[in-house]
């Protein structure tokens, strides 16, 4: 990215594949092709090393889409550490981010390894209905230190678990505490409050939300948190799942507010990308902006201080503003592991407290999932991070992890930029959604 | 120009013949030798399986697949047919189709009506050896040369609304890549930009060709410049013009690169082929409706094809 710190270094991997990966997908498309030569390479090599282990062995393969430096190295710090306590050899194939990603359904479906890492959300739950994923609930009856919405987001639809969480980042509404200072705002507390802020960063004039979609994605974190905000989070899990209308008054709402609260978002998103946005708020021009903690990066290393955030405000006091988005990364068993004692055996480690000290002092920059974990390293921004979602009753994954992934791309980004464009015909814009969704969906 | 190979593919059969001419087509053949049969029939049976296996097989397995519901899980053998219902959704509810055939028919348009004749006239400027005429040709070829990201990268930096050059300059705020009636033409002028070197080196390869007795004959009967190229050199040009304009029809139809680069084929820069990839490839894997709009995208291909094969074949029997 623009401006490489080490701080933003970190807390760029934070960001997830189905996030980074457009962006990064777009800049980096000739390095992509080589990563499928490489990813293919490494996948067939270790269904051949794997080979010569039978079962009772002393090794265990974990595949992992960890291709940055620094996550590698933890992963690689955390199979050192399992291998020293239990004495089994861990064998681990990285495969690029963005590779990974897009062959998860082949890599199932063929030799996956033992341990493979993957997201919480609606394709977790997917591929352990399809039965391509190990049920790992005796491995979640060892842990501790996972608050009940971990564990909840690590659940199949059948009650079982098949995930184990490792790390996380929330999305909030971001700003600069000198601004805020300056000027003298006060964290809103309802929307009313929300928009009379706005109004009055107008007169100011600043931009008072700062606003990009051109990568698509974006848009999708503030269709999640006014839905979350407007008809709570089980509806919006349901909504995702399929099994409620678009053409509902529910959702209906959602889109009349986001339409009252355009106006005050930075004009012509549709051209912009995040980091451009992230910048305006960097530079001042702009005074919040909603979106992922991986905000930070775009600051200098001596800015990282004056970032704050809160959460969005509530909208209706019977729903409350305690849930979010906060997209959890974490690892997942092969339905036919070839060893599944050591398999379960590195899950549990993983999600212990001693793996989540490594992953504290290898990655600064990552949120453990574990709350067990020593977390005195953290900035104040990171420990504030980790209490909102702590304290958070419902984690929502973000909405292209928390629906079919075939919906979320080619339905729901061009529908979300349609509605910027024109925020007018939602209930035109409503109707083209679900008859796309009816489609997708029983298909 | 005239041994074109493009043209003349087809006739290279026959000179073999022309030794035996007399005898007749059946003798001709007994004339090969064991050896020679074995060649011939590898030379035709291994280009066959090729084209067979790598073009006709996936083109018919799209067409195939696009009147199923695949999602790429799953055997071959749980495949549900759904008939025509992706072509429906395709026509009826999927809200891109629309744009994307206009934008197409579009990028077609401002290829065929401004970039080719361009570059064409480009050529014919660089073939009068200007002053650093190499130092023109290099120039305007380089967005030929360079990489896809990085042409991405570059008209990125031009077009940025916030941070770009372009509105820097003019001093204005438009959003060249969000506004999606700005976007297509701001893509078509960085297309256009790629499609006029390309073009400029196919013609200026031809102009150099051109007999230079034609041109002194047609000055010497008081031919102007402009009618000497339109009466002389542009007919005597006619293997090129051909090819010229076939890339321009393919680089039309397959268009893709530059608009994936951007945001993805989306907002006003729908075109087909980047709605296949965006159905098809990735974790989407809407492959059975992926395949529907490739094939629409076929048909739209052959249409052209059947053209272009039409106006060539005729040609040759002439």
């Amino acid at each position: 990215m623009s401006r490489p710190r080490t701080e933003a270094e970190y807390l760029a991997r934070l960001v997830p594949p189905s996030v980074a990966g457009l962006n990064r997908r777009s800049l980096l498309a000739g390095a992509a092709g080589a990563g499928a030569l490489l990813g293919t390479g490494l996948l067939a090599g270790c269904g051949d090393s794997d080979s010569d282990s039978g079962a009772g062995s002393k090794t265990v393969s974990v595949g992992s889409n960890a291709s940055d430096p620094t996550p590698k190295d933890v992963l690689a710090k955390l199979a050192a550490g399992f291998q020293s306590k239990s004495g089994v050899t861990v064998n681990i194939n990285t495969v690029d981010h963005n590779t990974f990603q897009e062959n998860i359904n082949n890599y199932l479906q063929g030799k996956p390894d033992d341990v493979f890492t993957w997201f919480a959300g609606y394709r977790m739950r997917f591929f352990a209905a399809k039965g391509l994923a190990g049920d790992v609930s005796d491995v979640w009856g060892k842990l501790s230190g996972f608050s009940d919405a971990f564990k909840k987001a690590s659940t199949g639809d059948d009650g079982k678990q098949y995930f184990v969480p490792a790390s996380y980042y929330p999305w909030a509404v971001f700003y600069r505490k000198s601004v805020w200072q300056q000027r003298g705002y006060q964290v809103p507390k309802t929307l009313d409050d929300f928009n009379s802020l706005g109004a009055q960063m107008k007169k100011d004039g600043l931009n008072p939300i700062a606003f990009a979609d051109k990568d698509g994605w974006p848009a999708m974190g503030t269709f999640d948190i006014l839905n979350l905000r407007i008809n709570g989070y089980q509806f919006h899990v349901d909504l995702m799942a399929g099994k409620e209308a678009w053409t509902s008054d529910k959702v209906k709402k959602v889109f009349d507010t986001w339409a009252g609260l355009l106006p005050l978002h930075q004009p012509d998103s549709l051209g912009r990308t995040w980091q451009e946005a992230a910048q305006s708020l960097q530079q001042k021009k702009s005074g919040m902006y909603l979106l992922g903690l991986f905000v930070a990066q775009q600051f200098n290393e001596n800015e990282q201080d004056d970032i704050d955030f809160f959460t969005f405000p509530e909208i209706d006091s019977t729903i409350g503003a305690k849930a979010l988005d906060a997209p959890i990364d974490g690892y997942m068993m092969a339905r036919k592991p070839k060893s599944e004692a050591n398999a379960k055996k590195l899950l549990e480690y993983i999600g212990g407290v001693d793996a989540a000290n490594i992953m504290v002092k290898g990655d600064p920059g990552t949120l453990v999932a574990n709350t067990g974990g020593d977390t005195s390293g953290y900035t104040a921004l990171k420990k504030k991070a980790a209490e909102l979602v702590g304290s958070a009753t419902e984690i929502a994954q973000f909405l292209d992890r928390d629906t079919r992934p075939d919906f979320a791309s080619t339905v729901m980004i061009p529908a979300l930029q349609q509605f910027i464009k024109d925020p007018k015909d939602i209930s035109g814009l409503l109707t083209s959604i679900e008859n796309q969704k009816k489609s997708i969906f029983t298909s | 120009m005239s041994d074109l190979p493009l043209v003349q593919a087809d006739r290279a059969v026959p000179p073999p013949a022309a030794t035996t001419a007399p005898r007749g087509r059946g003798r001709r053949l007994r004339l090969l030798s064991g050896t020679d049969r074995v060649v011939i029939t590898l030379m035709v049976l291994v280009p066959l399986l090729l084209v067979v296996a790598l073009v006709w097989l996936p083109a018919l397995a799209t067409v195939a697949l696009s009147g199923t519901n695949w999602d790429g899980i799953g055997p071959l053998a749980d495949i549900d047919w759904v008939g025509l219902k992706n072509y429906d959704d395709v026509v009826n509810i999927y809200p891109p189709f629309g744009p994307a055939i206009q934008n197409n028919l579009l990028w077609l348009a401002a290829l065929f009506v401004v970039a080719t004749p361009f570059g064409m006239f480009l050529a014919v400027l660089l073939d009068k050896e200007l002053r650093g005429s190499r130092f023109y040709q290099t120039a305007l070829y380089l967005p030929v040369v360079l990489s896809l990201a990085l042409i991405g990268f570059v008209w990125q930096l031009i077009y940025s609304r916030d941070q770009g050059l372009l509105n820097a300059l003019l001093g204005t705020q438009t959003d060249w890549y969000g506004d999606p009636n700005v976007n297509i033409w701001a893509v078509l002028f960085a297309a256009g930009w790629r499609h006029v070197g390309y073009i400029m080196l196919l013609y200026l390869a031809g102009l150099k060709g051109v007999d230079p007795s034609l041109r002194e004959a047609a000055a010497v009967d008081g031919s102007s410049e402009v009618s000497t190229f339109f009466r002389v050199v542009f007919p005597v040009l006619r293997p090129i013009n051909i090819i010229v304009l076939v890339v321009t029809v393919i680089e039309s139809l397959r268009a893709f690169d530059l608009v994936w680069v951007i945001n993805k084929g989306r907002n006003g820069l729908e075109l087909i082929s980047a709605l296949v990839t965006a159905n098809v490839v990735g974790e989407a894997s809407r492959i059975g409706f992926g395949s529907a709009l490739a094939t629409i995208m076929l048909v739209v291909s052959l249409v052209f094809i059947t053209l272009y094969l039409f106006t060539v074949m005729r040609e040759d029997r002439r």
